[in-house]
Formats: C-alpha cells, structure tokens, sequence
C-alpha cells in the first residue's frame, strides 16, 4: 500500500496535535506549583494532587463512580450474554427489531434518558438513592456489554457446541464449560468498556445525582460551573491516567479498534 | 432387521424442499456415503440422524427405536464436523475425554480409553497439546478420536477429508477405512468427492436436489448408472444419441455408421453412455464411430483425448502402456464392447 | 452508531421461535426501566405547572404551544441545530482525511495513532472540555496568555462562552466517532483498486476525486449522523463552555428542571429534541440506504 506523502503527515501531525492538546494541557496544568491556572513552568509540584485528600467530597465522588461502574457493568453482563446467546444462535422473527430495541439506548440522546428517569424514579419515591442510580447506569452501558458479547457468540464456530452436545453435555455443561469459554474475551471486554462508559457518563447522571450518590464527572462538572482552579484539573489528570491505563490493558487483551469498532484489521 | 433406518424422512424449509422421501436401510457395521454436490441434502440429512434438524415427515429408527424422542444429547452418535470443531480451550486428551466424561466414566479409565483411542489414530504422545497448535491433519485425527472414543453406534462424518491437501486426504481415506473395518462401527460419511465415496464405501447413496438418485455399491453406480445425473456425476461419461430402428429381423440400435442389437425393451430415440477409459481406437478404415482427435493432453499414466465425432464431442483415456498413441488431427474410430455401454431412453441432456 | 451495529447472521440458521428464557430478562429490563420512563416523559410533556401549584397531572398542550409561539424556543433550537452542523461539517472535512491516511501508515505507527485518537472517547468530556477552557478561556487561557505576552494579539481571541468556542470543542470531542465511521468503512475497502486506478493511468486528484470520496461517503455520512445528534443532544461541553446565557437544548431542558423546576416544559424540549433527531436520523439512514445500496450489496 503506498505510504503517507509529506503534506499528508502534516496534515495528520497538526491533527494529533489538536487531539492530544487539551488533554496534554489538562495534565501539565494539574502539575503547576502555583495557586493559580498556569503552566509548570518553573518546575513541577504534586500540591494539586495531594490538595485533592482535602476534598472529600471528590474522595468520595471516586469512590461512588467506581463502584457504580463496577457493579452496573456486572449487571448489564448478568442480562446481556444471555440475551446474547439468544440473539447469536438463532433465527427467529423480530431477531432484528428486538437487538435494535437492546441497543437503542445508543440513540437516545442521555439528556432525554435522565430527564425520563428522573420521571419515573421520583414517581416510584426513589429518586436520589444508588440504586436507582445503577439501574439507570445498567440501561446505558447494556448496549456495549451486548454488542461485544454478540460480536464473540457469532464469531464462535457453531459446531463446536453441536459437537459437546452430540457427546452428551446438557444446556448448563454446554455454557460452563464450552460456550462461556469461548466467549469469555468478549465478555471480559464487554465488561471494561462498559465500565468505563459508566464512569465517564455525566449528561444523564447529572439529573439523578443528589448529594451522596455523586459521581466523579458529576461533581467535576459542578464545580467547573463555579469556577476553575487547578484542583479540578489535577483531579481530571487522575482520571485520565487511570483511563489510559485501562486503555492499555484493553488494547493488549483484545484490541481497542475491535472494542470500540467491533471488529479489528490487525488480524488478530 | 437394520440398524439404522431412515423411513421416508423429509424435510421442508417453508417453500424450499431440502431432502424428500428418502428411504435407506443400513447394515450394522456398514459404510455408507452419502454423495452430491453442495445443496442436495446431503448435510440436512446428516443433521437430521445426530438430530439438530427436525425431520417434516418420515422416520428415523436406530435399532428398531424411534429418534424422534431422543434428544441430540442422549443419541450416543459419534459426529466428525468438516471444522473438526474441537474445543479449542482444552487440550486433545480433554477434548477426547469429554464425551466419556458426560457419561460419568471414572477417570482412570477415562485416561486410558483416551491413549490407547489417540494412539488408534496416530496421535500418541499428543494427550497435552492444544488444538491451535497442530496441523489439520491431526486436529481432524483428534476430531475423530472424540467421535470414536465412545463407542458410537453410528459414526457420522460430514465432509472431514475436504480441508486437507490432496496427499494427506489420500493417506487418510486409506487410514479411516482400516479403523472402520477394526472396529465394525455403522458408518455414514457425507461428501462430494466421488472418488472419497468409491473409495470407503460399501454402498453409496447418490442424491441430487434432495433426492435419491441410485443407492448401490461403489461398482454399481459406476458401471450401472440409473441417471444421467448419477453417470455425470460419478466419473466422466461420454453420452450418444441414437435410435432403435425394427425392421427385418432383430430391432437394432444405431448411432451414426455404428449399430448393435437393440437391448430388450427399447424403442425410439434413446442415449448412449458408455465411459472414456472403455473407449478404445480402431484405425480408419475399421467399423466404428467415425471421429478426428482435436487434443491429446498426456497426464502421466493416462493420455486423455477429445475427439469430435460424427454424434458430436466424445473423451476417451487410455492407460499409458508405452504403445503409439494417435496424434492430434489424426482421423480414427472409436469402438467399445457392447456391455460397456449404458443405453437410456429419451435424447438425455444436452 | 447505526451503520456500524449490522447484526451479523447466525451461521447455521436454526430457524425457528425466539429462545424467550434466554431474551426475557433483558426485555423486561427494557421495558420497565426504558419503554416505561420514556411514555411517561412524553405524558409530562402534556402536563401543567405552576410556580406554587407544581405539576398537574392534567392532558394540556400548554407547553407545546409555549415553545411553538415564543421566539426564544426558536432561537435556541436553531442554535442547537446550528451548532451540530458546524461540529459535524468540521469533524467530515478533518476527520475523513485523517482516517484515510491512519490506514495507510504500517504497524506499529498505525497501531499507536488509533489508540491516540480513539482513546479521548474513554475520557470523560468533562477532563476533555475543561482543556478547551483552560486553552482559550479569557484572560488566562494558555493559549491566549502566549500569544498576548508573544505580542502576536492585543487582546484575548474570544472562546469562552461564544458559539465558535462550543463549535470547536465539540468538534473536538465527536472527532473520534467520525474517525471511526470512516476507518470501519475503509476496511471494507479493496486496497488494490487504487492500484487499479493508477495502473490505468489516473492522476492522485482524479484518484481521490472518484474513487476514494465515493468509497468512502458511506461511512462519512453515517459518522455524520452519529456526530450530529450526538451534538445535538450535547449537555457537559455547551454548559461549560458556552456558559449559562448559551442555551442548547439540553441544558434548557437542564435548567428547567432543576433551576426552574418546571418538569413539563423541560420535558417538552427533550421530547421535540428527540423527536427531531429520530426523524433526522431515519430518514438519513433511509437516503443513504438507498443511495449507497448497489455500491456494497
């Protein structure tokens, strides 16, 4: 395949750069040694960073996310590789209509989400509470867990399972211990995407959090609104280093163009 | 009484016909083929027998017991898939191991039912190695370990030699039907290589577009062909038109400046098919069907030529024996012995 | 998103009724937790509210020819829709190319990039937006200051809190999406008929103009789509760097339900929002279906 001609790698330098420059300035700007927004330029301090033990309420706004992330992504899981399976191995009519319905949360602007959950959560009387909060946090990574799921339980060889059954194995000895298997990069991956989506999700958290139940992005997001100091941006630097980290990790199990594409060109 | 009986079995899928009517009786201990090219039912009625296809109509009986009732599960069928589809996250030995496992064999002996069944087929010492890392040839020896290792009372073979190279295919074919015949077991291969079939079957059953065609041996369906279908099919064939002409005396059958004893029963136009390798050259002057070679491909041990007759184009082989062969554009004419031909009524296809 | 979640076919087609015990669970999360909430979000709409009474639970159209007659409902929805447009005709033009030349580049350079430009999308928009204020926010903006104290400008270029500045940080933060609609559109891309192209003796803009463009618009437009209401609907980048005074539709429907506290109106903007962006982005599923079919069948 020809190569990239020089103009083409300005063009892609200068776009590297504008991608990479707000996220880079956010990092640099979280290490500056001065009370005000400004670059390190007379050397880097960590104040910003330990400034944040002093902030329970992003302690615990941490804390809150995590867990959140965790425990959705781990429920959305618990109804998606079912619904997985099901979709991947057979053929049946409205197999079409209902994956569209599965993941439609995708289409759904989360702005129309929240305000429909707020809705509905303040009508059953638990508006505010974790759990109503998780429920809604299931809802909109379910389409990520399902479509990496899905992506590994049609790409798996049919006949592997005819041929457990054919030797005997029932439905529960065919998941544990040949479909699940089989799966299970898929799955994993399913997991780790939706987490992450979980925890940087703000537009429909910000109408359900009440104080307590809020999350990292929703307690940034609210105290930007009031003003900017370098407190928010190291703590933005935080996260994104253990994003990157989780970046990492997810590239090397499985390839991040398969997770976020659904399929992958480097021939794995 | 046989063993494994298919009674009528049909099957439709909403307007599409897949198999239909098909009515085959096995031997136990026998090998049968199921031959055709793709799309003629050969793998939906191999689907049907383990039982991951419902049967429209019809029945399938294995020993005198009706499959219907029997769920895929608990049919004890021994299955080789064309992908092999072994577990790609367990070794060999645990893929063998798994079906004796389902059926709560103490692991003792699962484990030496799993040596002494891979050293069967070639395979000792390979117990602990993965699926991906071995050549197709052993994963599909590893397959047929699994199959086999559970004393199946059929074994079912959907197209197994297809994805190895020609060479190792041969060898294969020669191994398969050795432990077959150790072991007795009811065998029913499904494939589209004709050779396969004559090769390891005791009987074929030539299907085309979800029916059955001819059921014979290997010899029958090729020497005795009831189709023009089953004699394309099976090996080349060279096909005539002629007629049967009755006048004084004998009826006699007749095509271009060649005539024979009409065979009993037939009248009108009719069609001659008669093999190329039963095909042989007398000169120009001789009695036969006039012709003119127009390519002669030498293929080691055989010469193949096309020759345009005067009832149209005609292949004939000869076995390379070291005689003159005739050359390209040379006029000859082409005799066979009357038994060797097949004589069918109607003007055949074109 | 909609081009790029086809459901692939099962292999052996077992045709036959739907496996319920392994949908339902999900179905019924669905339809209790989605399906539910939103008829509800929809009768709100329909609600009335006073600033002492609350809402009441009546079936008017009160809000719905609120936002039909007073011209600020019009503004803001133009905005909105303005807004999107811009970012997407911003991130088509930069990101197309930038997906056509990642695919070229070999390993391990290709790799490296993918993960760069792919990976914002798992940082939160918050970190991502709060870079563009700290960029060209003001006075203190980073790149303001270096160009002032450079004496290259007089006076800072104004960002915060105009349209441009929401149009460019939302350029920024949707990029990746248009990236990715073309890049899965390029691998369905033969590579040797470029090779074909120049072998008949065409001219690299003859070469882009009419074979590359046309290959790749497919996944321009549905990286378009997905770019558009996804701007559209956008909340965290307008609120922070357009501010209170720049109102999208989100942070309307925002600021009415939790300043205001007039549920049915806010739920009123939310409902049209969505309304407008289904219907945008069926019917330009349904052209690009049509227009694009013979190409890739």
């Amino acid at each position: 395949m020809s190569r990239n001609g020089p103009l083409a790698l300005v063009f892609h330098t200068l776009f590297v750069v504008f991608m990479a420059a707000p996220i880079v300035v956010v990092c640099l700007v979280a290490f500056t040694p001065e009370g005000y927004l400004s670059l390190p330029v007379n050397g880097f301090s960590l104040r910003w960073f330990r400034a944040i033990a002093r902030y329970p309420e992003f302690v615990n706004a941490f804390w809150v996310s995590l867990w959140l992330g965790a425990v959705s992504s781990l429920i959305a899981l618990l109804f998606a590789v079912p619904a997985a399976l099901g979709i991947a191995r057979h053929q049946f009519r409205g197999r079409e209509a209902l994956s569209a319905l599965f993941l439609s949360p995708l289409m759904i602007p989360h702005v129309v989400l929240g305000i429909a959950f707020l809705r509905f959560f303040t009508q059953i009387g638990v508006s505010g509470t974790f759990p109503a909060l998780l429920v809604a946090h299931v809802v909109v990574v379910f389409p990520f867990a399902l479509r990496l799921t899905l992506a590994a339980a049609t790409g798996m060889d049919r006949s592997i399972e005819m041929a457990a059954v054919s030797l005997g194995a029932d439905n529960w000895t065919l998941f544990r211990r040949v479909t699940l298997p089989l799966i299970l990069p898929g799955v994993v991956s399913g997991w780790a995407l939706a987490f992450i989506q979980s925890f940087d999700e703000v537009t429909m958290t910000v109408f359900l959090a009440a104080p307590g139940t809020e999350t990292l992005p929703v307690r940034m997001f609210l105290y930007i609104q009031d003003n900017i100091d370098p407190l928010v941006t190291s703590v933005s630097a935080s996260v994104i280093a253990i994003t990157m980290l989780a970046l990492i990790v997810l590239d090397r199990l499985y390839g991040l163009d398969r997770v976020l594409a659904g399929h992958s060109d480097r021939g794995r | 009484m046989s063993f494994l009986e298919l009674d009528s079995v049909s099957k439709r899928f909403g307007d599409h016909v897949a198999v239909e009517d098909l009515r085959l009786s096995v031997a136990k201990g026998e090998f049968i083929s199921l031959l055709g090219p793709s799309g003629c039912g050969k793998t939906t009625t191999l689907q049907m027998i383990a039982g991951f296809v419902d049967l429209t109509s019809g029945a399938i009986r294995l020993n005198g017991r009706d499959l219907a009732s029997v769920r895929p599960a608990k049919r004890g069928l021994g299955i080789v898939f064309q992908s092999y589809a072994l577990f790609p996250h367990m070794t060999a030995a645990e893929n063998v191991a798994f079906g004796l496992e389902m059926r709560g064999v103490p692991r003792s002996e699962r484990e030496t039912r799993v040596r002494d069944v891979l050293a069967m087929v070639g395979l000792a010492g390979y117990e602990g190695r993965h699926p991906r890392r071995m050549s197709g040839g052993q994963q599909q020896r590893v397959a047929l370990a699994r199959a086999l290792v559970i004393k199946p009372d059929v074994l079912l073979l959907d197209e197994p030699l297809s994805n190895l190279d020609a060479k190792l295919r041969e060898g294969m074919q020669i191994e398969l039907r050795q432990i077959q015949r150790n072991l007795g077991t009811t065998t029913v291969l499904v494939t589209h290589d004709q050779t396969e079939a004559m090769a390891l079957s005791d009987r074929i059953v030539v299907m085309n577009a979800g029916r059955v065609e001819q059921i014979g041996t290997p010899q029958e369906t090729y020497e005795r062909p009831a189709s023009a279908f089953v004699s394309q099919f099976l090996g080349k064939t060279n096909e005539f038109r002629a007629h049967v002409e009755a006048g004084s005396g004998a009826p006699r059958l007749v095509a271009g400046s060649c005539a024979w004893p009409a065979p009993a029963g037939a009248t009108g136009t009719v069609t001659i098919s008669v093999r190329p390798e039963k095909v042989g050259f007398a000169g120009d002057g001789a009695s036969g069907l006039e012709a003119r070679v127009t390519t002669r491909i030498f293929q080691g041990n055989h010469w193949l030529f096309q020759c345009e007759t005067e009832c149209g184009p005609a292949v004939v082989i000869r076995q390379n024996s070291g005689e003159p062969q005739p050359a390209e554009g040379e006029g000859v004419r082409l005799v066979w012995r009357a038994q060797d031909m097949v004589v069918r009524p109607g003007a055949g296809a074109p | 998103m909609t081009a790029a979640v086809a459901i692939p076919a099962p292999a052996a087609a077992a045709r036959g009724r739907a496996p319920w015990p392994l949908l339902v669970p999900a179905l019924a999360l669905f339809v209790a937790v989605v399906i539910i909430p939103l008829v509800l979000t929809v009768l709100l709409s329909f609600h009335d509210w006073g600033q002492y009474k609350g809402i009441e639970p009546v079936l008017i159209l009160k809000n719905w020819q609120e936002i039909w007659s007073d011209s600020y409902f019009h503004e803001m929805f133009a905005r909105t829709f303005r807004i999107a447009a811009l970012a997407t005709l911003i991130t088509a033009v930069f990101g197309a190319p930038e997906a056509y030349i990642l695919n070229r580049m070999r390993a391990p350079w290709k790799g490296i990039f993918l993960l760069v430009i792919l990976g914002p999308l798992l940082i939160s928009v918050v970190a991502r937006t709060l870079g563009w204020a700290l960029l060209f926010g003001g006075q203190n903006g980073i790149v303001n200051k270096g160009l002032m104290s450079a004496g290259v400008i007089s006076s800072p270029i104004p960002f915060m809190f105009t349209e441009t500045g929401v149009v460019i940080a939302l350029a920024h933060v949707m990029m990746p999406f248009m990236v990715l609609s073309v890049w899965a559109a390029l691998q369905r891309v033969d590579p040797q008929i470029e090779n074909a192209a120049v072998s008949l003796g065409a001219g690299p803009l003859t070469i882009t103009r009419r074979i590359i463009l046309p290959q790749i618009m497919p996944g321009v437009l549905s990286g378009a789509i997905i770019v558009f209401s996804l701007s559209a609907s956008a909340f965290a980048t307008p609120a922070i760097i357009g501010g209170r005074r720049l109102k999208v539709a989100a942070t309307l429907a925002y600021d009415e339900f939790l300043n205001t506290l007039n549920w049915p109106l806010g739920a009123a903007v939310a409902v049209l929002l969505l309304l407008a962006l289904v219907l945008i982005v069926v019917s330009s599923n349904a052209l690009i279906e049509r227009r694009y079919a013979e190409v890739f069948r």
